[in-house]
């Protein structure tokens, strides 16, 4: 046990005993999502590094505090990687600081989300501080694991409700040898047309943007099958530095839609939503502007349009909506007998109440 | 090994008490509770451990299905969720005092949309037929555990079960999307979405492979995947089991996902071999299946790539797949390891254990030792692409010694997978069977966070109770033989 673990048990305890709370922390990317908190911080930056790394297994085990940037380094040097993008955010000094237990505790993905699955699907055991101070295992380190309650998996977007999540088992992949980038012009219900359609074919079909007229679609896969897939679905080849370079924005939130959508919502009083939504869901009108990525699924949106006309379309169709900037940060609620089961788990997670989780996670 | 029968304090209901709430809420022929008609649900696929049921329901509405839980809520009388019954953990053995309630009527698919790439199916529809449904969509449901032709989608869930190409599809949680059924009580709940996420935390993944002990399940989305153009197999021989296991990871280190790998010992192949005429190599200390699909350049260029490894870490003899008939082939020997064993047998215990890959050839070598120390035989067959193992101990149930022999044989293996860094089940669940070594695997805080889960869901604790998770006190009376984590000397670890 390092001496940074043995310090965030006793802070823990600490606080059961003196009956106060805490914000769990890392790199403080998110909290313009989870907000600023009151409560002290309980910092995992220090319980950082990579415990474990076996190529061969395709897994590895890294502290919360390590930062993502850094996971992705020494995946990289082994030719893997995390596939599903998870965003790292850049702090107040434009540095990538997110860390990954950020990563586990938000379930934040990026753009390979539709094709590879979310952070849940990559999450194989986890260490958590739970809210009696004590240190549980859950999950493990292979991929197959069906031995009592998969709670490790449930960590992935929990926001710190259940505990501090301090090492956590990730499932890696292979780099794959092939990735090309190609740029087609359309409208967004037929691009949006297009990618059901391609996506129940057989094609390495790996991640989509469409914004203002322009699809972007990312093939990733076997050199062969990259070389086919682009033959058949036409469209301008984007050169791979600036394909790299877009992909790395439209994940990180820093792509031009972004920047302009801050500004928008400073300047004009609008504001930026995430809709989560069945990708079949049809384009939402009204919308100053959209980008939409998983294949439909998840749609950002700057609106000036009341917060319950934006829930309502959002849940109308399957999904919800969070609005990230331009005011207050709401999850939509949960159905009463889901939020029974969530509060009595929670309660069991941290009987105290010690973990302040933020706005972000619903109730 | 049986369900923890301190799990569940409540006194029994009498059977006539529970036959009176249940009646008003059921179809006549819907209620079972003569001991003639109850038997049939004695057991589930795990037949060592057979227990009659008071009742069993099998309601044909959703309607009858909240309130069948909602009465035996009421009462306090425990339910046991049942699919096809084909689950290898005793899962669905019935409670004495308890309701088995069958979802065998739910066996309709309700829709299919391919434009979204999903099928909506009742939880008693089978495996294979959700595949079979979509198939003239061009797509299929990528789980395929072996019982496929029986195994129903609620069974699945209920286990988060895999099968041969989890490594490159994943497992029953990674292909649905969300699942519907009712709490303890009765109350109707939706876990996950059509959406990529949920607002609050995500049940999804407690719910899925809980064992019915969290919520019964009525319907469920899967999600689809497109049928792969080609798929091709390889099949290479090795005359060493380390050089076999050693070849699993040069694959992996070659940066290759293959959508099958598997690996089967000699004294399996023989068997199967007898059994089905696959053509195996019966000279091989082991073979291993490589099957890559995809579009047909994808598969030439992974195929090369694979028979290059392969050959590196020197395969003895390797044969790939010309066309489907071959390849069918290949697996047909594989396909029928478990029963085929029953052939050279009269029963055999399948274990269930996931190592890390590295281990796979010092686990192989562990269990000869073990097949001495005991003085039974074991033929092994490997999920070797995950590290999943299924060694079927060789026993005849009639001589209570061997019997007793092959469950310490088997715990043994289970210990050591722990040890090892692995797990006690990968994809057959806890069940009532593996409940001493779920107090191996992990410590008691674990445990009772666990408890306190299903707490949770189930605050009366009525669903499925006295499965999966060990009382403290059962771990504590087991803890007096055994130690937790590979504290345990395992002398044949030393060997190696």
């Amino acid at each position: 046990m390092t001496d940074a673990l043995v310090s965030l048990v006793e802070q823990v305890r600490a606080a059961v005993g003196a009956r106060t709370r805490l914000r769990i922390r890392g790199g403080g990317t998110k909290d313009f999502l989870a907000g600023p908190g009151e409560a002290p911080p309980l910092d995992l930056r220090a319980h950082a590094g990579i415990v474990d790394y076996a190529p061969t297994e395709l897994v590895v085990t890294a502290r919360a505090g390590t930062p993502l940037v850094e996971l992705e380094a020494a995946l990289a040097d082994r030719g893997q990687c995390l596939p599903f993008d998870p965003p790292r955010f850049a702090d107040a000094d434009g540095r990538l600081a997110g860390t990954v237990g950020g990563m586990v505790a938000a379930g934040l993905a990026g753009p390979g989300r539709a094709a590879v699955g979310g952070v849940r699907d990559y999450v194989l055991g986890a260490l958590l501080l739970n809210g009696r101070g004590e240190l549980l295992h859950f999950g493990g380190e292979v991929m197959k694991n069906v031995a009592g309650y998969d709670v490790s998996r449930l960590l992935a977007g929990s926001w710190g409700a259940l505990g501090a999540v301090c090492e956590v088992s990730l499932k890696v992949l292979p780099m794959p040898p092939a990735t090309r980038t190609l740029r087609f012009e359309l409208e967004q219900p037929e691009a949006l047309e297009q990618l059901h359609r391609w996506a129940g074919q057989p094609l390495p079909l790996n991640a989509s943007v469409w914004w203002r007229g322009t699809l972007v679609v990312r093939l990733r896969g076997a050199s062969a099958a990259v070389a086919s897939a682009a033959a058949r679905l036409g469209g301008e080849t984007i050169a791979p530095e600036l394909a790299a370079a877009f992909w790395e924005g439209v994940r990180d939130q820093r792509d031009e839609f972004f920047l302009q959508a801050r500004q928008a919502v400073a300047a004009r009083g609008r504001a930026l939503w995430r809709l989560a939504l069945p990708p079949t869901a049809p384009p939402l009108p009204g919308v100053e502007d959209t980008l939409v990525e998983w294949g439909g699924a998840q749609r950002w949106v700057l609106t000036a349009a009341d917060d319950a006309a934006v829930a309502e379309a959002a849940r109308s169709a399957g999904g919800h909506a969070l609005r990230v900037l331009g005011g207050p940060v709401q999850p939509a609620p949960l159905d009463p007998a889901l939020a029974a089961v969530q509060r009595r788990l929670r309660e069991s997670f941290d009987p105290h109440g010690v973990f302040d989780a933020g706005r972000c996670l619903a109730t | 090994m049986r369900p923890d029968a301190a799990a569940d304090a409540a006194a029994p209901v009498a059977q006539a008490d529970v036959v009176a709430a249940l009646r008003p809420l059921l179809p006549p022929h819907a209620l079972l509770w003569r001991d003639e008609d109850t038997t049939p649900y004695e057991c589930d696929g795990l037949t060592a451990y057979r227990q009659r049921p008071m009742a069993v329901a099998l309601p044909e509405t959703e309607a009858q299905v909240g309130a069948v839980l909602a009465a035996c809520h009421a009462l306090g009388v425990p339910v046991v969720a049942r699919g096809a019954g084909t689950g290898l953990s005793g899962g669905a053995m019935p409670h004495a005092a308890g309701v088995t309630l069958s979802l065998a009527k739910f066996n309709r698919i309700v829709a299919i949309d391919a434009r979204a790439r999903t099928a909506t199916v009742q939880s008693g529809v089978r495996n294979l037929a959700i595949s079979e449904a979509v198939a003239p969509h061009g797509f299929y449901y990528a789980p395929d555990p072996s019982s496929q032709i029986a195994c129903t989608i609620g069974g699945n869930v209920a286990e988060n079960s895999g099968g041969v190409h989890c490594l490159k599809y994943g497992l029953t949680l990674h292909n649905v999307l969300r699942v519907r059924g009712f709490l303890a009580d009765g109350t109707p709940a939706t876990f996950g979405s059509l959406a990529p996420d949920v607002p609050g935390l995500d049940l999804l993944p407690v719910v899925v492979g809980s064992e019915g002990m969290l919520a019964v399940v009525v319907e469920v989305v899967v999600k689809l995947t497109p049928k792969p153009q080609v798929a091709r197999c390889i099949l290479a021989s090795f005359d060493d089991v380390r050089r076999a296991g050693d070849a699993v990871a040069a694959v992996i280190a070659d940066g290759l996902i293959p959508a099958g790998l598997e690996m089967m010992d000699k004294p399996m192949t023989a068997a199967v071999e007898d059994f089905v005429h696959a053509g195996y190599d019966l000279d091989a200390a082991a073979i291993l299946l490589c099957e890559s699909d995809g579009t047909a350049e994808e598969v030439e260029e992974e195929i090369g790539r694979m028979e290059a490894v392969l050959t590196r870490a020197g395969a003895t003899r390797l044969q790939v797949s010309t066309d489907e008939a071959q390849r069918l082939k290949f697996w047909s020997g594989r396909k029928n390891a478990f029963p085929a064993s029953g052939r050279i047998s009269p029963d055999y215990m399948c274990m269930d254990s996931t190592i890390p890959r590295a281990r796979l050839a010092d686990m192989l070598l562990a269990i000869g030792g073990m097949e001495k120390k005991f003085g039974l035989r074991c033929c092994n067959v490997f999920h070797a692409g995950d590290g999943n193992l299924h060694p079927l101990i060789l026993f005849d149930a009639n001589d209570p010694d061997e019997l007793h022999r092959a469950e310490l044989f088997g715990a043994e293996i289970l210990e050591l997978s722990v040890a090892m860094g692995g797990t006690i089940s990968g994809e057959h669940g806890v069940g009532a069977e593996k409940l001493n070594s779920m107090c191996v695997q992990f410590s008691d805080g674990e445990r009772a966070q666990m408890l306190a889960l299903k707490s949770a869901f189930d605050p009366r604790g009525t669903l499925n109770p006295g499965k999966v998770i060990p009382t403290l006190h059962r771990c504590a009376e087991y803890g007096r033989m055994h130690v937790r984590r590979g504290v345990l000397a395992f002398p044949e670890l030393e060997r190696f």
